[in-house]
């Protein structure tokens, strides 16, 4: 099926309204936001799933016997949680990615680390710290004598773990960490400052090229709070789903 | 944060930071220095010969770093007084008696709730006029008050959800005793309602005011000369690249000492207040 | 028709009410004179709290016909307000207003809804905490209060409204065992100064004592009623033997 006529509307729309989305009837234009969208979903999941493993691991290490490791957890935790995102992304990009270059062919430095890969590092450990104190919380909230219960069940600790306490902490965590994935999305536009061209960053372009300044606003709107709208729809059904019943969140 | 209180025996409320003391001073910003002076010393072994020391650059740009972190604070004021008189009004509209009311400020708050910060910062910067006409003065909008109506909006939103949950957690039997002794449901709102929500609002409140202080860097993107965009004008005007990470330190240093204190204490305001 | 104190001060006529599928009155019908202490006792989920939430229009009923004072309740254009200020209410959880303290939590309503004079209520307010016998507790807030205590406060607080009727919601059932006999004797004064009263309650030898009629509810319908010697020493309805002889 083509969707030319599709695009086709567009145009017209364009010669009559004056609404100019060139997105939709320039191939170009089309190709260069197809691509921002795409960039922004695969920075978007690469963090959502680097940001989930780091809270898991943080979490661990916080329940370690280690006083230094626990503490280097905390430090870790406190700094990411409070500084901006923006001065943490220029830091690593400009500061640590000044000392990461190597010399090309031609003698010009290039950077070992891409821009994207920046801004998911970054992200994923600014959304972690979060996580970290997140799932550390949820096992908390399970009382010891949970632990003794299985225990006394016949199950080693291990298995207590997994089969008992950690399923409960992370119903407990879910809407927690839910609020926190949800920010961790909104937070991704934050790559335009580093020049990854992800959908703002397109768009910018896109409306410095055609001086469509409102309309690629809007489009933009309407697609970031679609994207979000659908991230908080399915969290919330597989969150109504693992609910524990009688366990209120009010 | 106190998210769970449960009746049930087989599980406690759920806690955010419930196990962590209280030692600011001895710990974390003592790492943080320590963290700078490193980077400094780094940086001095890499400097070229007879350039001058990195701490003295660093205090001689002190003013005007300091200057723009007041802006970023007069931001975050005023968004958050913004942001609050009108997420109130708004919160209580989501909990009205008339279903119109409730849904279309249901959908006002989820639609500035889902948009990213980032994305409603160019929205305002580009589509607000530069000035406005109110009566018969001209009331000039520059950047930095278009960026900050720009901040005001996700606060507007989260503190419209903030109200919404925190009236919707006060217990039934509250309402049900107002309505016994014949009190008209604003007098109920006003009296009985309200003041008990303040108290459960304001460890979240603060928590909100911390996120938007470490967001206003971000108006440096649409060209607000705040501490952010006069970091960047101050490394280029001293061309010198050992300098990057100290001075980007030195600014993380500055939200860390500011926005420290106020996740510390408003721990201390949930833990006090989860006791009564 | 104006209503004059020798009519029914309540009285319901084949009241029906459903919450979503679950039929909880069906049928109910029974008159309260002024001065008369009913109690209503009756198995769990058997209709008996949301009764006495119907008679002060905290529940709204479907079908039937409620009076106070010659008022009819069921009425859409009713003025609950008006309707709330005759009837005080006291509840199973209290309700007390937590960040007020005991004096204010029954000054409030006074003042703000009747909008009497702040120095004359105060003085009633004193008066009344002096009568459920709490005086020295009037600055405590309701969370420094034992739940007997805030029970009998807020039993204060429905009283300074001057109602001509109190609802009494199962005011004991969650009380600790040595804390209820304060809050018996309270409404036992009450009753004995000629306050009309509805009251729910598990608690037999108070039910014996202190009302004129008791009213046995099972499965949404007034199963019977009688006064107290009659109705617990002769029970005719075997649902009511059963259930006396289960508790008793």
């Amino acid at each position: 099926m083509s969707l030319q006529p599709l695009w086709d509307w567009f145009r017209v729309l364009h010669d009559t309204s004056g609404i100019k989305l060139t997105i939709f009837y320039d191939a170009f234009d089309r190709a260069r936001f197809l691509n921002g969208f795409l960039t922004s979903v695969r920075l978007m999941a690469t963090c959502l799933v680097a940001s989930v493993v780091i809270g898991v691991v943080g979490a661990w290490i916080q329940g370690s016997r280690s006083r230094v490791l626990r503490l280097v957890t905390q430090g870790y935790i406190q700094f990411f949680r409070n500084t901006p995102p923006l001065v943490q992304l220029y830091f690593f990009y400009f500061a640590l990615g000044s000392y990461l270059k190597i010399s090309g062919g031609n003698g010009i430095a290039v950077p070992v680390v891409t821009n994207f890969t920046w801004a998911a590092i970054c992200l994923s450990f600014y959304a972690g710290a979060f996580n970290v104190e997140i799932f550390r919380a949820g096992i908390e909230a399970v009382p010891r004598e949970t632990l003794e219960a299985a225990e006394s069940l016949g199950y080693s600790r291990l298995k207590a773990y997994v089969y008992v306490i950690l399923p409960l902490a992370f119903r407990i965590s879910l809407p927690a960490l839910n609020n926190n994935l949800v920010n961790l999305v909104k937070t991704t536009t934050i790559a335009y400052a580093i020049a990854v061209p992800e959908m703002l960053y397109v768009a910018n372009q896109i409306w410095s090229d055609e001086s469509n300044v409102p309309e690629m606003m809007n489009v933009l709107m309407i697609v970031y709070v679609a994207l979000v709208g659908l991230l908080v729809w399915v969290m919330g059904r597989w969150e109504r789903a693992l609910r524990i019943p009688g366990y209120t969140t009010a | 944060m106190i998210i769970g209180r449960t009746d049930l025996a087989v599980l406690k409320p759920f806690r955010i930071g419930a196990a962590e003391p209280w030692r600011f001073n001895a710990w974390h910003g003592a790492a943080l220095v320590a963290a700078l002076i490193a980077a400094v010393g780094i940086g001095e072994a890499q400097a070229a010969p007879g350039t001058p020391d990195i701490i003295a650059t660093m205090l001689k740009w002190t003013p005007l770093l300091a200057q723009g972190f007041a802006l970023n604070i007069a931001m975050s004021f005023l968004a958050m007084a913004i942001g609050t008189v009108t997420g109130v009004p708004l919160g209580l509209a989501q909990v009205s008696l008339l279903p119109q009311v409730r849904a279309s400020s249901w959908f006002v708050t989820q639609f500035f709730r889902n948009s990213p910060w980032l994305v409603l910062l160019f929205y305002c910067m580009l589509l607000l006029p530069f000035e406005v006409r109110i009566g018969h003065t001209i009331v000039p909008l520059p950047g930095w008050l278009k960026s900050t109506i720009g901040l005001s909006l996700p606060v507007m939103a989260n503190m419209s959800e903030l109200v919404r949950g925190a009236v919707r957690s006060i217990p039934f039997g509250q309402w049900e005793a107002a309505d016994s002794l014949a009190m008209t449901r604003a007098q109920t709102l006003r009296m009985i309602i309200l003041p008990q929500c303040i108290k459960r609002m304001t460890p979240p409140w603060m928590n909100l005011y911390a996120i938007l202080t470490v967001a206003t860097p971000l108006t440096s993107v649409v060209g607000v000369s705040e501490a952010m965009t006069l970091t960047g004008d101050i490394l280029s005007s001293e061309g010198r690249s050992e300098l990057l990470v100290p001075m980007y330190l030195y600014l993380l240093l500055w939200f860390f000492l500011y926005c420290y204190p106020i996740a510390r204490a408003t721990l201390a305001l949930e833990k006090r207040f989860a006791v009564t | 028709m104006v209503w004059t104190p020798d009519q029914p001060l309540v009285s319901l006529r084949a009241v029906f009410k459903s919450f979503g599928a679950a039929r909880v009155l069906k049928g109910v019908s029974m008159e309260v004179m002024k001065g008369q202490v009913i109690c209503i006792i009756g198995p769990s989920g058997s209709g008996k709290s949301t009764l006495l939430r119907c008679v002060n229009a905290l529940v709204p009923i479907e079908s039937g016909s409620i009076l106070v004072e010659g008022q009819e309740v069921n009425d859409p254009k009713l003025d609950k307000l008006a309707l709330r200020r005759k009837v005080g209410m006291v509840f199973q959880q209290y309700n007390l207003f937590p960040h007020k303290t005991a004096l204010e939590n029954v000054m409030m309503a006074p003042i703000h809804v009747l909008k009497r004079d702040q120095r004359e209520v105060e003085r009633q307010a004193l008066a009344l905490i002096a009568k459920v016998r709490l005086q020295g507790k009037e600055g405590a807030h309701p969370g420094e209060l034992s739940g007997g205590q805030q029970q009998r406060i807020a039993i204060a607080r429905s009283l300074a409204m001057n109602p001509d009727i109190m609802l009494f919601d199962e005011v004991t059932a969650a009380l600790d065992p040595e804390t209820v006999k304060d809050v018996l004797v309270t409404i036992r004064e009450l009753a004995a100064d000629g306050m009309t009263c509805m009251i729910v309650t598990h608690e037999m030898g108070f039910a014996r004592e202190v009302a004129n009629e008791v009213y046995f509810t099972d499965g949404g319908l007034l199963v019977e009623h009688a006064p107290p010697k009659e109705f617990f020493a002769s029970p005719k309805d075997p649902r009511t033997r059963q259930f006396l002889d289960q508790i008793l």
